[in-house]
């Protein structure tokens, strides 16, 4: 995250930089190295070119009225300069002519701290002059290196005030210059005279060292010899002066010849220097003329291929008019063409697609609503089957009651009346027809009275046998008390198996009812009634009337276990037919 | 129970037989003792009257079954 901060951080900065130079300078100058990183990212900064013209063109106005003042006040400080310089000779002239006042030398030193004063000033003024036409000189060769048309005829203007400041202030500075070498000899002369006065002052301070040194004033205190040795210095003085001007007038020629010579050649100096001046001032002017003309005549052809150009341009747009136009139809009846196409290809899609889709819909409807019958048939078929299979159910509960019922039967009691439980099964089979029959068929008696059991009847067969076999002589024809007791005799003389197995078939020997009744124990004794039942059937005479209730009996119990059976095994059958494997 | 209806002829039998011995042994001993001089002839003979009349009795009930009356037979 420091990282990313940095990083954009930096990348800030150079783009900026790039946007705006002002603060790319700043950051160069205040940031080591950033010159270089930024040389290195965005190339050279670029000049002040992203200064707009306005800009540039309101610098160069304000630096050329700058320029113009300071030179405007150059010109007049040299000029007071000058004329400072010319007071101070004037001054210092008359001061070394005339005898030396105390007010003169005032007004000297006055006019020498003036003319210093104004020196200095004008000094400055050059100075900042120079400065100022510098800068100008420095804008003006920007404003060159822009390239831009609009501002050549200022900067030719500004070239030209500058040339013309530039003369003026040169004129000037030469005008000092000779004023400040005029000077200079007269100062020169003016030193010498006061180095004269001086040493002449020493030599008499030396002889008369208790005279002051403003000896003008001091006539009144000098003696007498003073006054001699004083006198006597001065003629040597004189003397020795006087030999001095002898030799220099000798030397005057070669000093004149040297000073000729020097003035020659500073004068050729001057001259030099002046033709320079002047030289560069004229192909200074020349220049600019020749700039003048230069725009003057790039105007005028700038003009020229303006109407040029204008009139070409009209002529363009007309043409590219009629051309566009022509285009314009063409392109419009194809983008036509090519919309109707679409349109129809869009339209006709559609329908296809909403014809589909309906299709699908009916189709899914129609799926749907199929599964949906399958589903509810299938439901009420599975309802119905349920019912079926509860029905059945009850049937086979009501049917297994009955069974029941038919156990209840005790040693001696019969069973309790099997009413409830028939009826409860004629409820549970109201649409079986086989069953209401089979539960109508039940006998009556079992029904109000109930049935005996298996167990009960053998045991009272048991005893039924023994009468059995007593009264078995006795029939229609043979029942007189005789044949009572006889028949008596016979059953207690035979002896006969207390069971034996019958036979499949019976015979005619089979029909003696002591076989009967041992074949009708076996039976019993294994559980065969209903063999039992049809052997004690075969009796006749008294022993059938004697054991006529236990069979009756025994058909009772035999139709109500057999009625119960085939309910049972209906009951099942149904019920294993509407049972659903799981 | 028709099996008991047996016995109960025997009963009645039995019975029926006890009272006919018994009255016709009674009443020949008291015709013996009033009319015939102590002759055991009224006594043998009330009780063979007796007897005889309970066999046949015993015997009319015990066929009783088969002897069906005859108007019954008729009208069916």
């Amino acid at each position: 995250a420091g990282l990313v901060t940095v990083g954009g951080g930096i990348g800030g900065t150079i783009l900026y930089a790039k946007w705006d130079n002002k603060f790319r300078a700043a950051v160069e100058n205040n940031v080591p190295y950033s010159d270089w990183l930024l040389g290195l990212a965005l190339g050279p900064p670029s000049p002040k070119s992203g200064l707009p013209i306005k800009k540039q063109v309101r610098i160069l106005e304000e630096s050329l009225t700058s320029s113009a003042k300071a030179t405007l006040q150059a010109i007049g400080a040299q000029e007071a300069a000058l004329q400072a310089i010319t007071r101070h000779t004037l001054k210092l002239k008359e001061a070394m002519e005339a005898e030396e006042k105390s007010a003169q030398w005032k007004d000297l030193e006055a006019a020498l701290a003036d003319r210093t004063g104004a020196v200095n000033d004008a000094e400055t003024a050059l100075s900042k002059a120079n400065e100022a036409l510098d800068s100008l000189k420095s804008v003006i060769d920007k404003s060159k290196g822009l390239k831009v048309s609009a501002v050549r005829p200022l900067v030719l203007a500004a070239e030209e005030n500058l040339h013309n400041m530039v003369v003026d202030l040169d004129k000037v500075v030469t005008k000092v210059h000779s004023a400040e070498s005029e000077a200079k000899i007269v100062s020169q002369y003016s030193e010498l005279v006061n180095e004269a006065k001086q040493q002449f002052q020493r030599e008499v301070s030396s002889l008369t060292p208790e005279i002051q040194a403003n000896w003008k004033g001091l006539t009144g205190k000098l003696s007498s010899d003073d006054l001699n040795a004083l006198i006597a210095h001065a003629h040597r003085r004189i003397d020795q002066l006087n030999r001095e001007l002898a030799e220099q007038r000798v030397r005057e020629q070669i000093h004149i010849d040297a000073a000729l010579e020097q003035q020659k050649l500073e004068d050729q100096k001057a001259l030099e220097k002046a033709v320079s001046t002047a030289l560069q001032h004229i192909k200074e002017e020349a220049r600019l003329e020749q700039e003048r003309k230069l725009s003057e005549l790039r105007e005028v052809m700038e003009a020229e291929m303006r109407t040029q150009l204008r009139r070409q341009a009209a002529a363009h747009t007309d043409h590219v008019r009629d051309v566009l136009k022509v285009q314009e139809q063409e392109l419009r009846v194809d983008a036509e063409q090519v919309l109707s196409s679409k349109m129809l290809e869009q339209e006709t899609r559609y329908r296809q697609l909403s014809q589909e889709q309906l299709d699908n819909f009916t189709l899914d409807m129609n799926t749907a609503y199929a599964r949906l019958k399958g589903m509810e048939e299938a439901i009420d078929s599975h309802v119905v089957a349920e019912e079926e299979a509860r029905k059945a159910h009850q049937l086979w509960l009501s049917v297994e009651a009955l069974n029941y019922t038919l156990k209840t039967a005790n040693a001696d009691i019969p069973t309790v009346p099997l009413e409830g439980a028939a009826q409860a099964v004629r409820d549970s089979c109201h649409d079986s027809d086989f069953a209401l029959a089979l539960s109508s068929a039940l006998p009556e008696e079992s029904l109000h009275r109930g049935v005996y059991s298996e167990a009960s009847l053998r045991a009272r067969f048991n005893s039924l046998r023994s009468l059995a076999r007593r009264v078995a002589l006795i029939d229609e024809s043979h029942n007189s008390l005789y044949q009572y007791f006889l028949s008596y005799l016979q059953a207690a003389l035979l002896f006969e198996e207390k069971q034996e197995a019958p036979p499949a078939q019976l015979c005619s020997e089979d029909l003696d009812p002591f076989k009967l009744l041992s074949y009708a124990s076996y039976c019993l004794e294994h559980g065969d009634l209903e063999l039992a039942a049809k052997l004690v059937n075969q009796l006749r005479g008294e022993a059938r009337r004697v054991v006529e209730d236990w069979l009756t009996e025994a058909r009772l119990t035999l139709e109500t276990r057999q009625v119960v059976s085939l309910l049972s095994a209906y009951a099942n059958a149904v019920g294993l037919g509407t049972t659903q494997a799981p | 129970m028709s099996e008991k209806e047996l016995g109960k002829k025997w009963d009645r039998c039995l019975a029926d037989s006890a009272i006919k011995l018994g009255t016709g042994l009674g009443l020949g001993i008291v015709f013996s003792v009033l009319f015939f001089k102590r002759h055991t002839w009224p006594i043998s003979f009330g009780s063979g009257v007796g007897l005889g009349m309970a066999y046949a009795n015993c015997q009319n009930d015990l066929r009783s079954h088969y002897l069906q009356h005859r108007r019954q037979s008729v009208f069916i």
